[in-house]
């Protein structure tokens, strides 16, 4: 899109070395390791926040996925009814919880993208996501240059952005290239194969490969990307993973008997797919590297990176960007061009008395 | 285009979701990244600073006494490089030089409040650059002042108030009673008092442990109430017992350096290092620095309202103080263009000058040169001419002679030799 869009790998060199820093022994024990307790307190005590958003056409099972991934009711899921009316134009829709696990509070937000690729004509359907986006980049960015701001900036960002293709089993379709071709750029982006209960496994590995020879062919960067891998662990733990991206997923959130044990998993008259088991589809892979493995990692990439970008953008050319509401016109006044330069909302703390703008 | 979804609730979990492992991938991350702190040892020249730093850090530190004869206040930073088993420590301490020593003591605070002003203008002006680093950038930022305050079992000097309150705003200072084997115990819980009273009294802000959180607030607490500490430091190794000790030895006894009831260096080393390290690092960013960050963009001219109190974009002022800016560069690019074209035009015009002039010269070189050659020539004619004329006469002698001879008479002859003269 813009070659301004790469920048170098976030901690790229682990301390950065000066030539004057000798190291220096220690005859005995100090104490330092209890630093790390001490931020294993303060993290504990802050809460972590994550906000993902699951993009894809309807019908393929995104609110089903998210359910399972956080075991919970995350969406009341109810399919739309026949009475419903398919929206026109994509709407995008945000949820936030608390969910708390062995003293971890973690303020999840799962945004979601109904009538995404449902239309005729899906010409530029990716703008308003990409304006959701850019204006919780915004957002962020208005709250930390400000002179007066708050201990602690709310992070509503998009981490991850897990894409679900259809289970066509021939190759990517053009809207999905388009889309991750844009988005890569901007978010972490996880594509994924959805409903992989109907691809039988030879048919699965075939489309996966076909999948990812795409990727490569249109040069899209996903999650996680090659060139921020900081040393050899990382290399080897990344490149397993990525061979099995995109990953073959089944979402279920009903509970089974099987040999005695109650297992999520969808009931067919020819079996139970266990969504836990790696045999039958790989949902565990994508829950490990989006929760237990690489949460941080997504989070630390996009604060450094991606958000990074967004602001060295916005600092140096404000009209190259795609516009969200609220938008804050920049540039200088050239005659004949009204500026009215409407300040963004922002309704927190004391001395801010703007009015709100959505 | 956006609705928002009900509001956050807490959704009880079915199953085990797996993110209780989120703080250790967050100490993963920081432990790959190394961890940076920075202490500022504030005192007079001779109250032992380096030597409680390198008994504090259980290690030797490279660096000479200072002496006193410095003729003003300066600062001197080391960077070390600590490893404690997966943990990398990037240590810097910064000491005074000739603090308190000198006779006039007026301006002593002075180069103190512009390191540490420094510090943070260096972080600030990382962060508003447009390109920044961010995650790699080595924070120079005092996390810490060790106020070493003298054992004279009286009072705080008045040096000690005025440096104090002077730094208190800027960065968290914890003081400390120095040399306390000089004073007994009595003494020194008397002088304790008198020292936190005069504190208060003066407004000084000294750093208070937290106590908001229940695992340490006790222990915090307790420590609280025994600041300032009273501390004593040692290079030196003796044999105690069967165990090898950091102590001082004196005739009349053994001064150990980690006995609790010999002096609080323990109560130091825990408040400083084991449990309060990391609150040290972020009171220093969301206090300190936030303050000084507010001072110094309002300082320049940033506001968060303009006067019709309609929120103001740092963003427009930042943008139109940037396009001032170019507009400035531009101005002094041209200026120089200018001044450069001008005074080729000069060189050129003095060269052509030089120019004229040796043609000038050239020219009238040639027409004298002509002129001679002119004269000479006449000359040279003149000359051919009597030449001419003398050879006809001689011719027309001859034949005159020749017809004379023939007739006789040398008398012609005398009369033409007369006629020839």
């Amino acid at each position: 899109m813009d070659p301004l869009r790469r920048s170098p790998s976030p901690c790229s060199s682990s301390r950065p070395s000066s030539p004057s820093t000798p190291p220096c022994e220690m005859l005995g024990p100090v104490g330092i390791e209890a630093v790390l307790d001490q931020l294993k307190i303060k993290a504990m005590k802050m809460g972590f926040e994550f906000n993902i958003m699951v993009v894809g056409q309807s019908g393929l099972g995104k609110s089903t996925m998210v359910n399972t991934l956080f075991k919970s009711k995350v969406w009341k899921s109810n399919p739309p009814g026949l009475g419903v009316p398919t929206p026109q134009t994509l709407q995008l829709h945000s949820v936030t919880h608390v969910i708390e696990e062995k003293g971890v509070k973690l303020k999840l937000t799962v945004t979601d993208t109904p009538g995404f690729g449902d239309q005729i004509n899906n010409d530029k359907c990716w703008d308003p996501i990409l304006g959701y986006i850019n204006e919780q980049y915004e957002r962020y960015l208005q709250e930390e240059i400000l002179i007066t701001r708050q201990r602690h900036i709310p992070d509503t960002r998009v981490h991850c952005c897990v894409y679900f293709v259809p289970p066509t089993g021939h190759c990517l379709r053009p809207l999905d290239i388009e889309f991750l071709q844009r988005l890569c750029q901007t978010v972490n982006v996880v594509p994924v194969i959805a409903r992989a209960d109907s691809l039988t496994m030879e048919e699965r590995e075939a489309f996966r490969r076909r999948i990812q020879q795409n990727l490569r062919t249109h040069c899209i960067d996903i999650y996680p990307q090659k060139c921020f891998d900081e040393d050899i662990n990382d290399k080897i733990l990344n490149s397993k993973l990525r061979d099995r991206i995109p990953f073959a997923v089944v979402g279920a959130d009903r509970e089974h008997l099987v040999d005695g044990r109650c297992v999520l998993g969808r009931k067919t008259k020819w079996g139970i797919i266990e969504v836990e088991n790696m045999a039958h589809c790989e949902f565990p892979l994508l829950r490990d590297l989006l929760i237990r493995s690489h949460l941080q990692d997504l989070k630390d990439i996009t604060h450094n990176v991606h958000y990074e970008n967004y602001r060295v953008i916005r600092l140096n050319e404000s009209h190259l960007l795609p516009r969200g509401p609220g938008w804050v016109n920049l540039a200088p006044a050239s005659p004949g061009q009204l500026t009215s330069p409407r300040p963004f909302k922002v309704c927190r703390g004391a001395h801010d008395d703007s009015e709100d703008e959505f | 285009m956006l609705r928002r979804g009900e509001g956050c609730r807490t959704v009880p979990l079915a199953g085990h979701v797996g993110f209780d492992s989120l703080p250790d991938q967050l100490v993963n991350k920081s432990v790959s990244q190394g961890f940076c702190f920075n202490i500022l040892c504030v005192g007079e020249t001779g109250l032992g600073k380096s030597t409680l730093m390198d008994t504090l850090f259980n290690t030797k530190f490279e660096g000479e006494p200072a002496t006193h004869t410095q003729p003003g206040v300066q600062l001197r930073s080391n960077t070390y490089d600590l490893q404690e088993s997966n943990v990398g420590l990037k240590l810097t301490i910064v000491s005074t030089v000739g603090f308190g020593d000198q006779i006039n003591k007026e301006d002593s605070y002075k180069p103190i409040v512009e390191f540490i002003d420094a510090q943070f203008e260096a972080y600030l002006q990382e962060e508003l650059k447009i390109r920044r680093v961010l995650h790699t950038y080595h924070d120079s930022r005092i996390h810490v002042c060790l106020y070493f305050i003298a054992p004279t079992g009286h009072s705080l000097k008045s040096l000690d108030l005025v440096t104090m309150k002077k730094l208190d705003s800027k960065v968290n200072i914890i003081p400390i009673i120095a040399k306390a084997d000089a004073i007994s115990k009595s003494e020194l819980t008397k002088f304790k008092i008198k020292i936190t009273s005069e504190l208060v009294s003066n407004g000084v802000q000294i750093y208070q442990f937290p106590t908001d959180d229940e695992s340490v607030a006790e222990i915090n607490g307790t420590m609280n109430a025994h600041l300032p500490f009273a501390v004593i430091g040692s290079t030196e190794e003796l044999k105690i017992g069967n165990k090898m000790m950091r102590a001082r030895q004196y005739p009349w006894g053994t001064v150990q350096v980690e006995n609790e009831a010999h002096c609080d260096f323990v109560k130091l080393r825990e408040m400083l290092i084991r449990v309060n390290m990391e609150d040290l690092r972020e009171q220093t960013h969301t206090r300190h620095y936030e303050l000084y960050r507010r001072c110094k963009l309002e300082e320049m001219g940033f506001k968060d309202t303009d006067p019709d109190s309609k929120p103001f974009s740092l963003q427009e002022t930042y943008e139109a103080k940037r396009n001032e800016f170019l507009g400035e560069l531009q101005k002094k690019e041209e200026e120089m263009r200018q001044m450069f074209v001008q005074r080729v035009k000069e060189k050129e015009a003095e060269l052509k000058e030089a120019e004229k002039e040796l043609h000038e010269k050239f020219d009238r070189l040639k027409k004298l040169h002509q002129d001679e050659k002119k004269k000479l020539e006449d000359k040279k004619k003149s000359l051919d001419d009597e030449v001419n004329a003398f050879k006809q006469r001689k011719t027309a002698a001859e034949l005159l002679q020749s017809q004379g001879s023939q007739a006789g008479g040398s008398q012609t002859l005398k009369r033409d030799k007369e006629k020839k003269k």
